[in-house]
């Protein structure tokens, strides 16, 4: 079977960007990654993008960014799975790849979110949940997600402040992330203190709104030593899953269990020829806190109801067994939707090269896990160093 | 914000969403909204049922920045109610003290306005659930 290995890798940094579009974002970190690979034609380009009719009236993002980087005719197209279409994206690459159809892709993640009045961006982020049962009924995400989280606590006795330390580790990691939106640590208290957004969700349990992009180039071995690529950039899409769950929070048969997210893990888990034990890095998708500790659980790093458990323990820091969220997360780094399954895959990558800000000692396997829907629609990649 | 929906769509909607009328498959299992395919069997032969509308609550927030369209109601509550047949329904809460909502607090389905599409738009009605008037 053919391997598909990532060449390139490069992104714009997170934040408010209101001097640019989403078409300039796009761009620039399509470029950026073309560069990293130093390659200057792909053979198609998969977008990862969420809700970008609603947030800045366009669609047609294949055509758009391919035209707009200067590409030629090639097949470009837009892929969408909640907040989990950059990690689809990266995925139907992969696919293209070793299917043999294409030899060289590129993948881009891009979300536009900072133009849109905050309830109308509530309102648009609902559209993943089940619009005729949830958000008619005035749910917001953070509302659903907020659910979750006191039935988990009521559960298994868990406080916020136990659930607060995942976010003091993410903000700890992304202080040192030149490319975040919020680069200083903070302290449980900060976590504490903030404001009820959804209770028992708070503003620093919750990932911000936030403008961004980021792509990756993937080609197989073989091309990539055609390319001139040195060995030292490649990482392989060792394995990969995606499933999909309940679409409607109220439908789950578990409340408390990603199901999604674990059978996606086995698939990818299966294909790599690892287990849970085997990963040195977990860029997982901790848009609330509360989605951190479950992933931990479904992912077969911490046993069902223990993944609050690791965060207090320290276990989850850069230097410990179980690091996560090793650029900052979606808390720290930022969380533009259609674009975050991207970033957590330039991050592994960065990881895997060695080349991160805040290394990973010998880091040889990474999993990024990427959340759709209130846990509707996961993708779960596993990387290795070549 | 985008103009209203159009008031046909949500006809379709409507007895359901007054009435609680769930899925009942040949084997038993009942869910809420009614299906084409039960979610735990695979069965296609289903019939509709009313749901009591009675249950408890098992899980709630207090919504405090809610999507556009809910910000006259804010802040307002919004739980999970598990009800008496097994089915667990998403709905708001009214007619009660934020501070004394709890786990397992009794409830029942009223009838109530949901949101209001600007100032002559059409007004959407459905269920809530509130503690049972003794």
């Amino acid at each position: 079977m053919r391997k598909a290995v990532i060449i390139g890798a490069g992104m714009t940094p997170v934040g408010e960007h209101w001097k640019l579009g989403l078409r300039d974002m796009a761009v620039e970190a399509l470029l950026n990654a073309m560069e990293d690979a130093g390659v200057d034609k792909v053979d198609s380009l998969y977008v990862g993008n969420m809700l970008s009719g609603s947030f800045v009236e366009q669609e047609n993002l294949g055509a758009l960014i391919a035209d707009w980087a200067g590409l030629g005719n090639i097949p470009a197209v837009k892929v969408e799975a909640a907040c989990a279409s950059g990690g689809a994206a990266v995925q139907e690459g992969v696919k293209a790849v070793l299917s043999g159809l294409e030899d060289t892709v590129a993948v881009v993640g891009v979300e536009k979110m900072m133009d849109a009045w905050p309830s109308d961006a509530t309102r648009y982020l609902g559209y993943a949940a089940d619009a005729d049962w949830e958000l008619f009924h005035g749910a917001s995400f953070v509302a659903l997600n907020a659910l979750v989280m006191r039935y988990y606590m009521k559960t298994y006795g868990y406080t916020e402040e136990d659930l607060a330390y995942f976010a003091v580790n993410a903000h700890a990691n992304g202080a040192k992330n030149p490319y975040a939106m919020f680069k200083r640590p903070i302290k449980v208290e900060t976590v504490l203190k903030s404001p009820y957004v959804a209770d028992p969700i708070k503003l620093f349990d919750a990932s911000p709104i936030c403008d961004g992009a980021a792509s990756v180039i993937i080609t197989t071995p073989e091309k990539a030593k055609e390319l001139g690529v040195p060995k030292e950039k490649w990482v392989e899409v060792a394995g990969m899953g995606r499933a999909i769950d309940t679409i409607n929070l109220a439908n789950r048969e578990d409340l408390l269990s990603l199901k999604a997210a674990k059978v996606a893990a086995e698939r990818a888990y299966k294909m790599a020829g690892v287990e849970a034990n085997d990963i040195d890095f977990f860029e997982v998708h901790d848009a609330f806190t509360i989605m951190a500790a479950l992933s931990l659980e479904a992912l077969g790093v911490a046993k069902k109801g223990e993944g609050a458990k690791l965060a207090r323990e320290g276990q989850i820091a850069i230097d410990a067994d179980y690091p996560i969220q090793t650029m900052g997360g979606l808390k720290s780094r930022g969380h533009p939707v259609g674009a975050t399954g991207v970033y957590q895959t330039v991050e592994a990558v960065l990881q895997l090269r060695g080349e991160a800000p805040n290394q990973v000692p010998d880091a040889e396997v990474g999993l990024t896990q990427n959340i759709g829907g209130t846990g509707s629609n996961i993708t779960v990649n596993v990387l290795r160093r070549v | 914000m985008a103009r209203p929906m159009q008031v046909s769509r949500y006809w379709r909607h409507f007895r359901e969403k007054y009435r609680l009328i769930g899925g009942r498959c040949e084997n038993g299992h009942v869910h809420f909204p009614k299906r084409p395919v039960c979610p735990v069997c695979g069965s296609k032969n289903i019939e509709e049922v009313e749901l009591s509308g009675r249950g408890k609550v098992i899980s709630w927030t207090i919504v405090r920045n809610p999507p556009s369209g809910f910000e006259y109601y804010k802040p307002f509550p919004l739980a999970l109610v598990e009800l008496e047949e097994g089915p667990v329904v998403l709905a708001q809460l009214t007619d009660v003290d934020p501070e004394e909502i709890d786990f397992g607090m009794e409830v029942e389905v009223v009838t109530r306005k949901l949101r209001e599409f600007e100032e002559d738009g059409i007004i959407l009605y459905g269920y809530k659930f509130r503690p049972p008037v003794k």
